[in-house]
């Protein structure tokens, strides 16, 4: 499947280059439709990397690539449920995107994430799985997972611990702060910088750049210097369920969801 | 380092070039979220911008519960 128009993202392949295009309003936020085209890209990526050098993931939405983990249907699908099922969905949910982050994080093609606005939680986390990451002056990342009592659930941690200092995760993680760009090129997250609204031309650059190499030897230089953490990532499904049963944790989706004025609920 | 007044109106000359307000709309005391007519995202948008030209980091907790210009020029000045 070259080409894939779908309700949440899209992807086609253009000048050897995959791209993968988010738009599901209003900012990406990534529930169970977003898993499922996630989970056709996933299967469709070892065809479409035997066409392509490069995959590049990026949002059409102007607010941003990714706001993270769609909150309102995790909390109303915890409501609609007895505890003990809905701790299990959880569980299947998180599995499965991790299967699809593994599956991104180990493709045997060079991966850009093309960002600009809000890359949050869940869209921060899909933004990590990429080798290159390129952004725009305004994008702005953060991990708020804690401010609702929880940890982030797709991987975010153990793939900041393997690309940043554990002090500078400690200060992301535990402050729950965003910050902006600059700040994300100082400590190492972000490679290149693009004026804004250009993030993804800068990409297709980078990309055309990546296509002059050997594809077996820009694989095999990726797999040396990416280890997958995988203990980590089953550690952290562990320690994300048990916080999710907790009272306090619904409380928080609560409060954040039934919010209705400008700023979210964010304590 | 410049006044707190300086930052104040270089603050309510960004907000009104890059939300389109005419300057002379803009008062210390509004209700930023009011008179911009912003939401959440666009209030992040905001801060990006404050932080690239005073060239600072502020942290979106130090923000939480502000929604006038003056306070949030008094953030600002404490990090400049």
């Amino acid at each position: 499947m070259n080409e894939f128009k779908g309700e949440t993202l899209s992807w086609q392949i253009v000048n050897g280059a995959i791209e993968l295009a988010l738009h599901r309003e209003p900012c990406n936020e990534i529930g169970s439709l977003t898993l499922e085209e996630l989970e056709k890209f996933a299967a469709a990526l070892p065809g479409l990397a035997t066409e392509a050098h490069v995959l590049i993931v990026h949002s059409t939405l102007k607010a941003g690539f990714s706001a993270g983990a769609d909150l309102r249907e995790l909390f109303q699908r915890g409501q609609e449920m007895e505890k003990a099922a809905a701790l299990r969905g959880v569980r299947e949910f998180l599995e499965r995107i991790h299967s699809v982050m593994n599956a991104l994080d180990a493709a045997p093609l060079t991966t850009i994430a093309a960002v600009h606005g809000v890359t949050f939680g869940g869209g921060f986390e899909l933004a990590l799985v990429c080798d290159i990451m390129i952004a725009d002056r305004m994008a702005r990342f953060c991990f708020p997972e804690l401010r609702l009592g929880l940890i982030p659930g797709f991987g975010g941690i153990p793939r900041l611990k393997r690309d940043l200092g554990n002090a500078v995760v400690r200060d992301l993680l535990l402050t729950g702060r965003s910050f902006n760009v600059m700040k994300a090129q100082q400590i190492g997250l972000v490679s290149q910088i693009a004026a804004e609204g250009e993030a993804l031309r800068v990409a297709r650059a980078t990309a055309s750049q990546v296509g002059k190499f050997d594809k077996r030897t820009a694989a095999a230089a990726k797999e040396f210097v990416k280890p997958i953490p995988f203990e980590d990532l089953k550690r952290e499904i562990d320690i994300f369920c048990d916080l999710y049963s907790r009272p306090a944790v619904e409380e928080g989706l609560r409060k954040f969801v039934e919010n209705e004025g400008v700023q979210p609920y964010l304590p | 380092m410049p006044t707190t007044d300086h930052t104040l109106d270089q603050i309510l000359d960004l907000a009104a070039t890059h939300f389109k307000v005419p300057r002379e709309k803009l008062t210390p005391d509004d209700d930023f979220f009011k008179t911009l007519g912003i939401d959440s995202l666009q209030a992040i948008d905001l801060l990006t911008k404050l932080e690239h030209h005073f060239s600072i980091e502020l942290p979106d907790y130090e923000l939480q519960g502000v929604s006038d210009f003056r306070t949030l020029a008094n953030r600002i000045q404490a990090r400049l």
